[in-house]
Parts: structure tokens; C-alpha cells; sequence
């Protein structure tokens, strides 16, 4: 239409799937996101490690170009669910970055300027809205961890053969599962607290905090009780314990006290909490994340 | 795309929508807290453009609200164009243009973003989001500012910002809380002249609330006023007006001291105004041919007779007085 011809007119045109919606808002983001040369420079390096991998692996079936580097095969790392899980956590620790920079801003910038109205006044509801703010998060840090990964497992199996992935598929789905459960646990708190908190920088000193205060504080509480319980208050700890699970290098006993210079004063046994205790407290962390969006996420808040 | 000619005629008999009443109100109470701020509101508004009139506190913005699916019924319910806002909630939405009182937009985003992001969640597929972004900015006469950013915008290019995002979908119902707030005499002279195109498109009906009465008298043809969370009155704007037939004004010729005086003796208040014109309230019992009559009496020719039309203030001031709830 001819923007000399102004007048007021309905539209009759076709409409996108309702259910396609929530996606305009990860699409706008990235838009958003991407403008920092800075974060677009950190974002790919985020995947040296990735290529790191790729190349370990490559080397272990290529003897030509271990001979070219004078190295032996048994002096790399063994492929096998260390080897990968290994990776998931350094790309782990990289999406915990990301979700740093990139979580934040994302409500709080709506709740700042009052654009939860425009949102919610038109076909699309507070949970899509959620699930929109949410997705940033998923896709961005799925596309760092678990699926890179998972091509790299296929790699690895591809190199090695069938048998090899048939004996070994527990390690995919333990990539996919640790990875989703971090990725999910990350964009909920970031989420959750960029409802709470209105301006960027507060946000992810809160995320920040969120993680290490309660770390730093478990710890003591393991020293001091001579525990591993206080492990529980620490999400890292958590996801730790939950990922070492999946991928079967989970220890339920651990450490041996010494004291006075490697004098061993006292052998004390410690107890980790059990998998599933580990496993209830993320889902505790993520209702009470849910939680809170529900109640922040709405149009106009009242004030009784 | 077919362009809509100005002034067309709403289509009502092809459109079942347009069978129902535009709001439909069945004892629509709304809570806060344990604090009733709607109390059964209870009616069908059915004018193209409606003016929500009511001191602060009222419950005008919350009625839109309401409406809208952001506050849930305490009890009762409402329909806007037949559909039950509590279960056609979505369906309700897609007819629907919201323009809300306080500042609202995305910060780092310029205006032509924004709206076609605001276009996009309507469910307009992304390129005519785009072209119908344009369009309403354009319409609205920010065109040429289109790709500033929001934050750079003054309170009028805002305002305006706003109403863009509450028509770029081509909405049936057009909520405007408080368009004219912040706005200096020429800016607000564009605002209703764009309202006024609106309503006179005949493609949308308008829900203007405000407590300016001027907007509301230069824009709307029915006025629904709240008082304390009740209706006070809904009403044609210019039926309520005509409706006041007790205070006449009679240009004559002749000896006006007489007719005066005789009028008088009816007891009716009276005031020459010297220019040959008689201002006259009628008390109750008393009709205008008791007046013909004394003029025949007295010979005085009346050459003219007009009733003093209640202003929207009249109405309003009337409405807080008494309460009545006329609908």
C-alpha cells in the first residue's frame, strides 16, 4: 500500500500459528544480542574448546597425523564418558558466562519500561511470554553445549564404528541431559531474578551471587560439620553430583580428613547426599523459579 | 490489500460480530485485596465510540483491564463482541488495540521495531508486520521519525508511538486509556483528530477513557460514567444533552416587562438579557405552551425558541450528584 493513502484499516490477511509465537521474541533478541561485537567475539570463543575436542578426537583415529606429531595414542585422553564429560563441563562453565551477559536484560528491561502491558493486551499469554523470554537462553546455550557435543559423539562413533555406539549411547544422553538440566536451571534463576531486579548490572550480581555465596557457604558448612551435606546449598555442587551421575563417575563416599602436615590424624568416611536428593533440590530450585514468574509476569501488578 | 475509504459505513450486517454489543457487561464486579473496585456493573455498550468518564479511583482504567483478561472477575462476567472474556480470553485479544496511560514501550528499540514486534505477536506473518508497522507510524504521523529510538521520542511522539502499536493489527475495539496525558494544545489537536478518523473509518469501534471531558465530548457519541465502581451513567451524548428541556431561551418582539412579569406569576425564574431575548427555567408542571399562551395574552410575538443544551460537564456534575445509574 502507497504510504500517501493514510487511513485507518483493518487486517484481513492470513496469521501465523499460535503456537509459532513465542518465537518472534528469541528472534528480536538474537537481533539485539548479536549488535555487541564483544559478545558475538566472546560467543565464538566459547567453541575453541569444542574444536579442541573435535581434533582429540580426530587424532585418536588418525595414525598418520600422530606420527606427524610424534605423539603417542595412549598419551591422549582416552575416549570414554570422562573424556566427555570433561568438555560438558568446561562448555558448561561457558554457558554460565553467557547466561550472565544475555539473561538479565530480559524481563527487567520490560518490567523497567512498563512493556509487559503491550505484550499481554494481544494474543499471546503470560506463559508464552515465558517460554519466548526463556527460549533466548535455551537455544543460545543449547547451540554452545549439547548439541556441538552430540555431533561430536556421532563423530566419535562414525570413527569408531557401530559397536562402539550401540556400547556407548548412554554417554548421548547423558550429554543431552546434563546439558538441558544446567541450560534450564540457568535461564529459570536468570529469569526468575531478572523479575525481581529492574536494572541489568543488579541482575547479574544477583546471578553471580546466587552461585558462589552459597558455595562458599556449603563449603564451610562441610568443614566445619565434617559433611557433605552442605553441598546441597551450592547449585554448582548439585549439577556437579547430577552430572558425575549421568555419566557414572559418581562417587557415594568420599574424602579422607588428614590433618597436621599429611599426618593422617583421623580416616573419616564422607557421605555424599544421595543422586536423588541432588535431583530434588534442582527441582526445588526451578518450581520456586516458576514461582516467582508467575507472580512477577503480569500485566500491572496490584498493590493490595 | 483493500484500502478503506474515509467515512465508510461500519458493515454490520455482514459481520456477525457486529450483532453483539460491543461490551456486554453482566454483573461485572472486580476485587482487589478484598476491596471492591467494580461492583456489578451490569449492561450492553453498543456505540462506536464510548467515552469512560469518572473521578480518579473510579474504576475506569480497571474496566479496561478487566476487560482486557489482565484483572480476573470477582464475580459476573463481560462479553466484547459476544465472546466471554473469561473463557474467549485469546479470541478477545486478537480483536482488541490497547494504548495504555503510562509510558510503555521497549527500551533500545526504535518505533518501527517495536510496533511491527507488537504487529508480529498479534500473529501478522513478519513481512506484513513490517509493511503495516509503516503504515500506522506513517498514519500516525510519525513517519519520519520511524526509526529513532524510543527512548529519544518527547512525551507527544510517544504518545503516539503508542497508539501506533494499538492499531498496526487493524483491531475491531480500540481501547485508549488517557491518550491526551502530557500532551501541549497542538499535539493533543492531532491525537483527537486521529481518534475522530478512527471512529469515522467505521472499522473500529473506540473505548476512550479519560478525564478530560473536552476529549470525550469532541469524540464520542455515548459516555459511560463510574462512579465508585458503579455505573452512574451511560448515555447518548447527544440525546442526554437534548434531554434538557427546562431552561429556554425565547427571542421576542414586543413588551418584554409584561411577559415578564406574567411569566413570573408562574413561577418561573426569568432573565432579560436585553437583546430581545428572554432566559426562562420552566419549574416542574409547567410546559412551553403555558408560555405561547401568555404571549398570545400579552401580544408578544416569540420569533424563536431554543432549548440551552447540557454540556458534558452538565451531565458529568449531574452524574456525581446523583448516581443514578441510567442504563
Amino acid at each position: 500500500m502507497a504510504v500517501y493513502e493514510h487511513t485507518y484499516k483493518n487486517y484481513s490477511g492470513p496469521l501465523t500459528a499460535e503456537w509459532s509465537r513465542f518465537l518472534i521474541i528469541p528472534r528480536n533478541a538474537f537481533r539485539d544480542v548479536f549488535k555487541s561485537k564483544l559478545f558475538t567475539a566472546f560467543f565464538v570463543i566459547c567453541f575453541i574448546p569444542l574444536l579442541a575436542e573435535a581434533v582429540l578426537i580426530y587424532l585418536h583415529h588418525n595414525v598418520n597425523a600422530l606420527t606427524i606429531l610424534q605423539v603417542n595414542v595412549r598419551e591422549l585422553l582416552p575416549i570414554d564418558g570422562s573424556f566427555f564429560q570433561f568438555f560438558v563441563n568446561l562448555q558448561n562453565g561457558f554457558a554460565f558466562f553467557v547466561a550472565l551477559l544475555v539473561g538479565p536484560p530480559l524481563v527487567s528491561r520490560d518490567l523497567r519500561n512498563n512493556a509487559l502491558p503491550l505484550y499481554l493486551c494481544r494474543p499471546f499469554s503470560r506463559a508464552e511470554y515465558v517460554a519466548g523470554k526463556m527460549s533466548v537462553l535455551l537455544i543460545l546455550l543449547s547451540a554452545m553445549t549439547w548439541v556441538p557435543q552430540l555431533l561430536l559423539f556421532l563423530f566419535q562413533s562414525y570413527l569408531e564404528g557401530a559397536r562402539w555406539f550401540v556400547d556407548n549411547l548412554w554417554i548421548a544422553s547423558a550429554i543431552v541431559i546434563s546439558s538441558v538440566v544446567w541450560i534450564l536451571l540457568l535461564a529459570l534463576l536468570s529469569q526468575a531474578i531478572s523479575s525481581l531486579v529492574k536494572w541489568r548490572v543488579v541482575a547479574s550480581g544477583a546471578i553471580l551471587g546466587l552461585f558462589f555465596i552459597p558455595s562458599v557457604f556449603g563449603e564451610v558448612v562441610n568443614v566445619v560439620f565434617r559433611t557433605r551435606w552442605g553441598s546441597l546449598i551450592s547449585l554448582g555442587a548439585l549439577i556437579k553430583n547430577v552430572t558425575a551421575g549421568l555419566f557414572r563417575t559418581f562417587e557415594p563416599t568420599t574424602n579422607v580428613v588428614t590433618d597436621f602436615d599429611d599426618v593422617i590424624v583421623r580416616g573419616i568416611v564422607l557421605t555424599q547426599p544421595p543422586l536423588w536428593v541432588s535431583w530434588a533440590v534442582l527441582f526445588l530450585v526451578c518450581a520456586i523459579c516458576l514461582a516467582i514468574l508467575s507472580q512477577r509476569v503480569k500485566a500491572y501488578e496490584v498493590v493490595k | 490489500m483493500a484500502i478503506a475509504t474515509k467515512f465508510q459505513e461500519p458493515n454490520n450486517f455482514k459481520d456477525p460480530l457486529n450483532f453483539a454489543p460491543v461490551i456486554d457487561l453482566n454483573d461485572l464486579s472486580v476485587e482487589f485485596g478484598g476491596r471492591p473496585i467494580l461492583k456489578g456493573l451490569r449492561g450492553e455498550l453498543r456505540g462506536r465510540a464510548i467515552g469512560l468518564l469518572g473521578p480518579n479511583g473510579a474504576g475506569k482504567t480497571t474496566l479496561i483491564h478487566t476487560l482486557l483478561g489482565f484483572h480476573p472477575p470477582s464475580s459476573g462476567t463481560a462479553h466484547i463482541f459476544g465472546k466471554d472474556i473469561l473463557t474467549d480470553a485469546k479470541q478477545i485479544r486478537s480483536l482488541i488495540g490497547y494504548m495504555p496511560e503510562r509510558d510503555a514501550f521497549i527500551a533500545k528499540m526504535s518505533a518501527v521495531h517495536l510496533v511491527r514486534l507488537m504487529a508480529e505477536l498479534s500473529g501478522l506473518p513478519s513481512e506484513a508486520a513490517l509493511e503495516r508497522a509503516h503504515e500506522a507510524l506513517f498514519y500516525v504521523g510519525l513517519g519520519e521519525a520511524r526509526y529513532r529510538g524510543l527512548e529519544t521520542y518527547s512525551l507527544g511522539m510517544k504518545q503516539l508511538a503508542k497508539l501506533a502499536q494499538a492499531i498496526v493489527h487493524g483491531p475491531k475495539l480500540i481501547f485508549l486509556d488517557e491518550p491526551t496525558n502530557g500532551l501541549d494544545p497542538p499535539a493533543r489537536a492531532r491525537m483527537i483528530k486521529l481518534i475522530r478518523e478512527i471512529r469515522d473509518s467505521g472499522q473500529a469501534n473506540i473505548v476512550l477513557s479519560s478525564h478530560l471531558l473536552r476529549d470525550v465530548e469532541e469524540c464520542c457519541e455515548e459516555i459511560l460514567i463510574l462512579k465508585d465502581g458503579r455505573i452512574a451513567v451511560y448515555c447518548n451524548l447527544e440525546e442526554e444533552r437534548k434531554a434538557n428541556r427546562k431552561f429556554l431561551v425565547l427571542e421576542t418582539r414586543g413588551d418584554q416587562n409584561k411577559f415578564a412579569a406574567a411569566v413570573a406569576d408562574l413561577g418561573c425564574e426569568y432573565a432579560l438579557t436585553g437583546d430581545h431575548r428572554v432566559k426562562i427555567v420552566l419549574p416542574e408542571g409547567i410546559e412551553v405552551r403555558d408560555l405561547y399562551r401568555i404571549a398570545a395574552d400579552q401580544q408578544l410575538q416569540i420569533r424563536r425558541l431554543s432549548y440551552k443544551r447540557d454540556s458534558l460537564e452538565d451531565i458529568f456534575l449531574k452524574a456525581m450528584e446523583n448516581g443514578h445509574g441510567s442504563l
